[in-house]
C-alpha cells in the first residue's frame, strides 16, 4: 500500500450527490454525505459539495456549470449512477461550461451502494468512502483531447439473409459503396426457403427475389458469394478486411447460368442446406432456381471429377466453356469504414430431444423440413406428404417449443415459432384437410396482426391442446394407435393425461446462435453472450451497435426475431453507418491504453488478451504496442503486464492508488462488516 | 488391469435374481473386475420404505455406505447391480450431501452401532455404468468368442437408471444408448426400443395388479411389435415383474405373448462362450430356450415349462424409399 495521502492540492474541486429520486436518497443520506465532503474533503481542494434530486436534468447540469464559471471548479466530481449511464452527460456538461471533460468523475453509489445494501447507515458511509475515492482519483487526471479519425465511405456487410440484404441495398442506395460478403453460393438465408410467410401468407419468394435481384444488380453493391471474412484489422473509419472468395470453379465472366451443368451433372446428393436435408442437388449447383447470382458452384467434396479424376460431363457440355477445374481460392483485401454483421441463425438440432424421435422416427419433420415440404418449389412440389412421398396425412400434431424454454436446451423463447407453428396449421389444413394439433405452453403473437392469425387459425379448426409432449412413439397401447406416431401429452386445460396418434409430428424447433458465433465474434472483436448471440451496445437504447466502434449487427444474429424486426433492424444499421459516413470524421474517446516501450519486456503477455485486437507486436523491436485507435481503454492488458509497462489515460496507477487511498480515509466511521458493504 | 469394486449385492441377487448374480460372478474374472461384498451389508429399503418411513430408510442406506466406507481398501467404488439398490444407495449418498439435519439425524441413528458416515466417501455406481464407461465397449469386444447373431434384442433400461443423471454419465436421459451398444458389441442385432425407459410396474405387483398387468402389457406388446426374440434388463425387479407375471399378464387380457426376459450379463457370457447353466439360463419363467436355439444355443429345460402359442403380429412395413431420412450422427459408428 502507497503512503497516506499527505500532499496538498491546488486544484478547487465540486462535489455533486444526486438523489436519483428514492433510488439514492431512500438508502443512503445524501445530504449527510455532501455536508462531511464539505467539511472534511476541504483540504484535498473540495470547494463545494451539494446534493441534489436528479443531477443529471437540464437543472442539475445547470448547478455544475454554473459552478464552474463562478466558483471556478477545475475538477469535478459526481456521485451517483453507473457511468455506463451517464458519464458522457457530466462530462459534457463540464465541456459547456469550458472545462476539460476528461476532468470530471462519475463515482457510483446507486449500483455499488444504494440499490445492493439495505443497512442505511453502513451505506452513507460507504458512500462518503467512494465519494473520497473519486476526489482523490479526479486530483490525477489531466486534461485529454479526443482522437479524430477519418471514416472510410464504403461498408461490409457480412451475411445475405433478409436483415443484410436490407442493410446493404439502404446504404447503396444513398450512394454509397457496399461489399456484401456471404457463405453460401446464393444470397437470400433462411427466407428462400419458405413457402409463405405469417401473418399475410405472402409468398417468401415474391417479396424477397426483387430484393435478391436488386442487390444482384444495384452499381453500388460489390457481392461476394461462396465466400468468407478471414481476417479484420483496422478500426473504425478504416478497417482493412480479407475475404476468402472460395474457387466456385466456374469462370463467372463466361457462365450464362443457362443450368446445363446442372442438369447434366450424374452426381446427385442430399442437400442439407437449403433442403434442409429433404432433397438433392447435384455437385454442380445453384441453391435454388432464383439465386443471386445465378452462377453455380461446383462443390468439390462430392464431384467426381475431383474425387475420382474422371467425368468432366459439365465442362464437355457447358455451351460457353464456363467450366474451369482449375480455379483457386482468391484472397480479397478491402478498405471499409464501418461493418454490419447480419449472419443470422441456426436451427436447434432435434436430435437432441431424443424422446421426440426425429432421425429415429420417419415421420417426425422439422419445422425447416416441413417448410420445404410444403414449398411448391421444394422436393414434393408443394404437397404435404410422408416421408414415403407419397402418403397424404390424416392427423398432424406439431409440437411447439422444441428445444426453447427448456432448461435442459435453450431457457429463451424463440420468438418466431408460434407464429410458424400457426402457419403451418393452416397451411396443413388448407392444403389436406387434415386435422392439426398443436401443442403448446403458451401462444405468443405480440406482433401487429399476428393474434388475428391465431383467432383466424382457431376458427379453421385447428385444435389447441395446452402442454409440453413428454414423448412421441411408435409403441402403440391400443389397435388405434397401430401404425401410427403416438404424442403422450398432458393436457394441462383438462387435466389429464392424453394420448393423441397422428401421422406426422412437426417440430418446431427453436432458434440457436450460429455454430461458429463465437469465432466470428473473435474475428470482428466483438463479444456474444454465453448463448452465443451478439451482445448489443445497449438492449433498448442502442439494440444495433455492439460495443466496438464501427460494427453493427442486424437481424436474427443478434437474438431471435420475425422478417418484419430483421428487416427494421438492417434498416436501422444502416442509418447509423450513413450517419457516420456523412460525418466523414469520428471523433474517438481518449480513454486509451499506452505502453512504455522502455519498460516492455516483450513478453508478450498482453498479446493475446486484448478483446479488441487492438495490441500489436513489433518483432523487430520485441515490444508491443497498443493502437489508440482500436483501444477502447478496458484495462485488461493494463493489469495483465507484469512489467507494469502499459498505462491508461484516466486509468493509470497513480489514478487507481489515489482512488484506493481516497476509499480508505482513515476518518470514516467503518462499519462493521457483517453485510459486506466495504465491497 | 482388474478394477476392484465394494459389492452391493442386495437382497433380490441372493434369490429371485440369482441368475443375475451367477452370470455376474461368471464374467467377472473374463473382463477384469474384482468383486469385493460389503461385509454384513443389509436390505436398502427397496421402492417402498422410503414412501413409509423417510428417515428410517436412509438411515437403513446410511449403514450400508458407513460400512462399504469402513471396508474399502484400495477402492471407494460401490457396485450395485440392481437398478433399485443402486438408486437408493446413490440417493440417500446425495442427500446426505445437502441436507446437513439428515446427515446429522442418520450420523445419529449410526451412532447406536458404532458406525459414522461422511457423505461422498464412495463413490455409487450401477454394473452397466462400470462396464460400459470403465471396462469400455472395445474391451468387451475383444472377449466376443461367439457373437450372439441373428439374435434380435429389445434393451431395456427401466426407469431408474439414467435419471437423474448423476455426474453425466449416459448419453441421453430418455433414450439412452449405452445397453444398446454393448448389446451391438457382442453381435446381436438391437432393435430402436421405444419403451426402453419406461416403467416395468414396479411395486404394482405387490398393490394394484391391475395396473400392474397394463404396464407390463405395454412392454412386452412394444417389444414385440418390433419382433424382438427376447427383451435384455439390468434391473432384478424390472426382471421379475416382466418374467414372473407375464403368464398372468397373459391371463387378464387373453393374450399369449411368449417374451422372455434375460439379463445383460447372462449374454456377455454367453457371448464370451460360457455355458448356459452356469449363467443361470433355464431359471426363467418364460423360457428362453427356442430363442436362444435359434442362434444354436442349447439351454436346459425351464423349471416351470409354460406352454405359449407364438402369436406374431405381421412384420412393420419397411419404409420404401421415399424422402430422404434424417441421420443420427455418428450412425456408421455405432451401426457397424
Ligand atoms: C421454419 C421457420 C419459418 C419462419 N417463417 C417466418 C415467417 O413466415 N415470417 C417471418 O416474419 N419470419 C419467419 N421466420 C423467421 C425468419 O426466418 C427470420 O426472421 C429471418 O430469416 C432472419 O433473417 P436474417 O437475415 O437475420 O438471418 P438468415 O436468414 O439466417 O441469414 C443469414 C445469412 O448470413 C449468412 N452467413 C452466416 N454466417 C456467415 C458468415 N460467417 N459469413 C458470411 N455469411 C454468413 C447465411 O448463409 C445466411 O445467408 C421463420 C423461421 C423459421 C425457422
Ligand atoms: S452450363 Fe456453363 S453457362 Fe450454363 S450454368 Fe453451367 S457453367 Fe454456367
Ligand atoms: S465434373 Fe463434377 S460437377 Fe461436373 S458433371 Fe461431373 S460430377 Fe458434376
Ligand atoms: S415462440 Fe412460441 S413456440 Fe417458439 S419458443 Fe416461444 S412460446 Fe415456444
Ligand atoms: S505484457 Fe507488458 S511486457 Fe509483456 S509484451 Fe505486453 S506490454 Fe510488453
Amino acid at each position: 500500500m502507497m503512503s497516506k495521502i499527505n500532499h496538498s492540492t491546488t486544484e478547487r474541486v465540486g462535489v455533486y450527490v444526486c438523489h436519483c429520486g428514492s433510488n439514492i436518497a431512500g438508502v443512503i443520506d445524501v445530504e449527510a454525505v455532501a455536508q462531511w465532503a464539505a467539511e472534511h474533503l476541504k483540504d484535498r481542494g473540495v470547494v463545494i459539495a451539494r446534493d441534489y434530486k436528479f443531477m443529471c436534468s437540464s437543472l442539475g447540469q445547470e448547478l455544475i456549470e454554473k459552478d464552474i464559471q463562478e466558483l471556478g471548479l477545475t475538477r469535478v466530481v459526481v456521485a451517483a449512477c453507473s457511468p455506463h449511464l451517464h458519464e458522457a452527460t457530466f462530462r459534457v456538461a463540464c465541456q459547456r461550461a469550458g472545462l476539460n471533460p476528461y476532468l470530471c468523475e462519475l463515482v457510483s453509489i446507486r449500483e455499488q451502494a444504494s440499490w445492493v445494501h439495505t443497512d442505511k447507515h453502513a451505506a452513507t458511509e460507504k458512500a462518503k468512502a467512494i465519494v473520497s475515492g473519486g476526489v482523490e482519483r479526479v486530483l490525477h487526471h489531466t486534461p485529454l483531447d479526443p482522437l479524430h479519425v477519418p471514416i472510410h465511405p464504403a461498408t461490409l456487410v457480412v451475411g445475405g439473409g433478409i436483415a443484410g440484404i436490407q442493410a446493404a441495398l439502404e446504404i447503396a442506395d444513398a450512394g454509397f459503396p457496399v461489399y456484401l460478403v456471404e457463405r453460401e453460393p446464393s444470397i437470400g438465408g433462411h427466407m428462400a426457403q419458405f413457402d409463405k410467410t405469417f401473418p399475410t401468407l405472402d409468398c417468401a419468394a415474391c417479396i424477397l427475389t426483387p430484393r435478391m435481384v436488386s442487390i444482384g444488380s444495384h452499381p453500388n453493391v460489390t457481392l461476394m458469394t461462396w465466400s468468407e471474412v478471414t481476417n479484420v484489422a483496422g478500426y473504425v473509419g478504416n478497417f482493412t478486411v480479407t475475404v476468402k472468395k472460395k474457387a466456385r470453379y466456374i469462370n463467372t465472366d463466361l457462365c450464362t447460368g443457362c443450368g446445363i451443368c446442372q442438369e447434366k451433372c450424374p452426381k446427385k446428393v442430399i442437400d442439407d442446406t437449403f433442403e434442409a436435408g429433404l432433397g438433392y442437388r447435384k455437385a454442380v449447383y445453384t441453391p435454388f432456381p432464383q439465386a443471386v447470382p445465378k452462377y453455380p458452384v461446383i462443390d468439390h467434396v462430392n464431384c467426381t471429377y475431383f474425387q475420382k479424376g474422371t467425368c468432366r460431363a459439365c465442362e464437355k457440355l457447358c455451351p460457353t466453356d464456363a467450366i474451369d477445374f482449375n480455379q483457386e481460392d482468391e484472397i480479397v483485401t478491402l478498405q471499409v469504414g464501418n461493418i454490419v454483421l447480419a449472419t443470422g441463425y441456426d436451427l436447434f438440432d432435434a436430435r437432441r430431444v431424443a424422446q421426440y424421435g426425429y432421425a429415429r422416427l420417419a415421420n417426425v419433420f422439422t419445422s425447416i423440413e416441413f417448410e420445404r415440404l410444403s414449398n411448391a418449389a421444394g422436393p414434393t412440389n408443394g404437397n404435404i406428404v410422408l416421408r414415403d412421398g407419397v402418403t397424404v396425412p390424416k392427423t398432424v400434431g406439431i409440437i411447439h417449443c422444441t428445444g426453447s424454454r427448456d432448461r435442459n436446451f435453450n431457457n429463451y423463447c424463440s420468438a418466431i415459432c408460434c407464429m410458424q407453428s400457426l402457419k403451418f396449421a393452416h397451411l396443413v389444413k388448407e392444403r389436406t384437410g387434415a386435422t392439426v394439433y398443436n401443442f403448446y405452453i403458451d401462444i405468443r403473437t405480440t406482433a401487429k396482426a399476428y393474434d388475428e392469425f391465431y383467432q383466424r387459425v382457431l376458427e379453421e379448426g385447428a385444435i389447441f391442446v395446452r402442454g409440453r409432449v413428454a414423448e412421441v412413439t411408435d409403441a402403440s397401447r391400443m389397435p388405434n394407435e397401430e401404425g401410427k406416431l403416438i404424442i403422450q401429452v398432458e393436457d394441462t386445460l383438462a387435466g389429464l393425461q392424453r394420448r393423441i396418434p397422428v401421422d406426422m409430428v412437426i417440430l418446431s424447433v427453436g432458434l440457436e446462435p450460429r455454430r461458429d458465433s463465437h469465432e466470428v465474434a473473435k474475428l470482428f472483436g466483438i463479444s456474444c453472450s454465453s448463448d452465443g448471440w451478439i451482445i448489443e451496445k445497449h438492449p433498448k437504447l442502442d439494440p444495433v451497435a455492439t460495443m466496438t466502434e464501427g460494427v453493427f449487427v442486424a437481424g436474427c444474429a443478434q437474438g431471435p426475431k420475425d422478417i418484419p424486426n430483421s428487416v427494421a433492424q438492417g434498416a436501422a444499421a444502416a442509418a447509423r453507418v450513413l450517419g457516420r459516413i456523412q460525418q466523414k470524421e469520428i471523433a474517438l474517446e481518449p480513454v486509451r491504453a499506452s505502453v512504455d516501450e522502455s519498460k516492455c519486456s516483450g513478453c508478450r503477455i498482453c498479446n493475446g488478451l486484448c478483446p479488441f485486437n487492438a495490441i500489436i507486436f513489433h518483432e523487430d523491436r520485441m515490444v508491443t504496442e497498443v493502437n489508440p485507435a482500436l483501444c477502447q481503454g478496458c484495462g485488461t492488458c493494463v493489469a495483465a503486464c507484469p512489467a507494469g509497462a502499459i498505462s491508461g489515460t484516466v486509468f493509470s496507477n497513480e489514478q487507481i492508488f489515489a482512488q484506493m487511498e481516497g476509499l480508505l480515509l482513515h476518518n470514516i466511521e467503518h462499519p462493521p462488516l457483517t453485510e459486506g458493504v466495504l465491497a | 488391469m482388474t478394477t476392484k469394486l465394494l459389492f452391493y449385492p442386495g437382497c433380490s441377487l441372493q434369490r429371485t435374481a440369482r441368475p443375475y448374480l451367477d452370470s455376474l460372478v461368471a464374467i467377472s474374472p473374463l473382463i477384469g473386475i474384482e468383486l469385493e461384498e460389503i461385509q454384513d451389508w443389509n436390505c436398502c429399503g427397496a421402492t417402498e420404505y422410503i414412501a413409509i418411513h423417510h428417515l428410517a430408510s436412509h438411515a437403513l442406506v446410511g449403514r450400508n455406505l458407513a460400512l462399504a466406507a469402513q471396508q474399502s481398501n484400495g477402492t471407494h467404488t460401490v457396485m450395485a447391480a440392481c437398478s433399485a439398490c443402486y438408486l437408493n444407495l446413490a440417493k440417500t449418498d446425495s442427500y446426505m450431501q445437502v441436507n446437513a439435519q439428515l446427515n446429522r439425524q442418520v450420523n445419529d441413528a449410526l451412532q447406536a452401532g458404532g458406525l459414522h458416515y461422511q457423505p461422498g466417501t464412495v463413490r455409487i455406481r450401477h454394473l452397466l455404468d462400470i462396464i460400459v464407461n470403465d471396462i469400455g465397449i472395445e474391451e468387451i469386444r475383444t472377449q466376443v468368442v461367439r457373437p450372439l447373431k441373428g439374435l434380435r434384442i429389445a434393451p431395456y433400461y427401466g426407469c431408474m437408471i439414467a435419471r437423474p443423471d448423476r455426474d453425466n454419465r449416459w448419453d441421453n436421459v430418455e433414450h439412452p444408448l449405452a445397453l444398446d451398444k454393448l448389446m451391438k458389441a457382442i453381435g446381436a442385432e438391437v432393435i430402436d426400443f421405444p419403451l426402453k425407459t419406461h416403467c416395468c410396474g414396479g411395486h404394482m405387483t405387490q398393490i394394484n395388479m391391475p395396473t400392474a398387468y397394463e404396464l407390463i402389457r405395454r412392454l412386452v406388446y412394444g417389444a414385440a411389435q418390433y419382433h424382438a426374440d427376447l427383451m435384455v434388463t439390468l434391473c432384478p425387479m424390472c426382471q421379475l415383474n416382466l418374467d414372473a407375471y407375464q403368464s398372468e399378464m397373459n391371463r387378464h387380457f387373453h393374450t399369449s405373448y411368449h417374451m422372455p426376459i434375460l439379463y445383460f450379463t447372462q449374454l456377455l457370457g454367453l457371448a464370451f462362450g460360457l455355458e448356459p447353466e452356469v449363467l443361470g439360463l433355464g431359471k426363467e419363467f418364460v423360457n428362453a430356450s427356442q430363442a436362444l436355439s435359434r442362434i444354436g444355443i442349447e439351454v436346459p429345460a425351464t423349471e416351470l415349462e409354460l406352454e405359449m402359442v407364438e402369436n406374431k403380429p405381421a412384420r412393420k412395413k419397411k419404409e420404401k424409399a421415399g424422402l430422404p431420412m434424417p441421420q443420427m450422427r455418428h450412425s456408421e459408428e455405432e451401426d457397424e
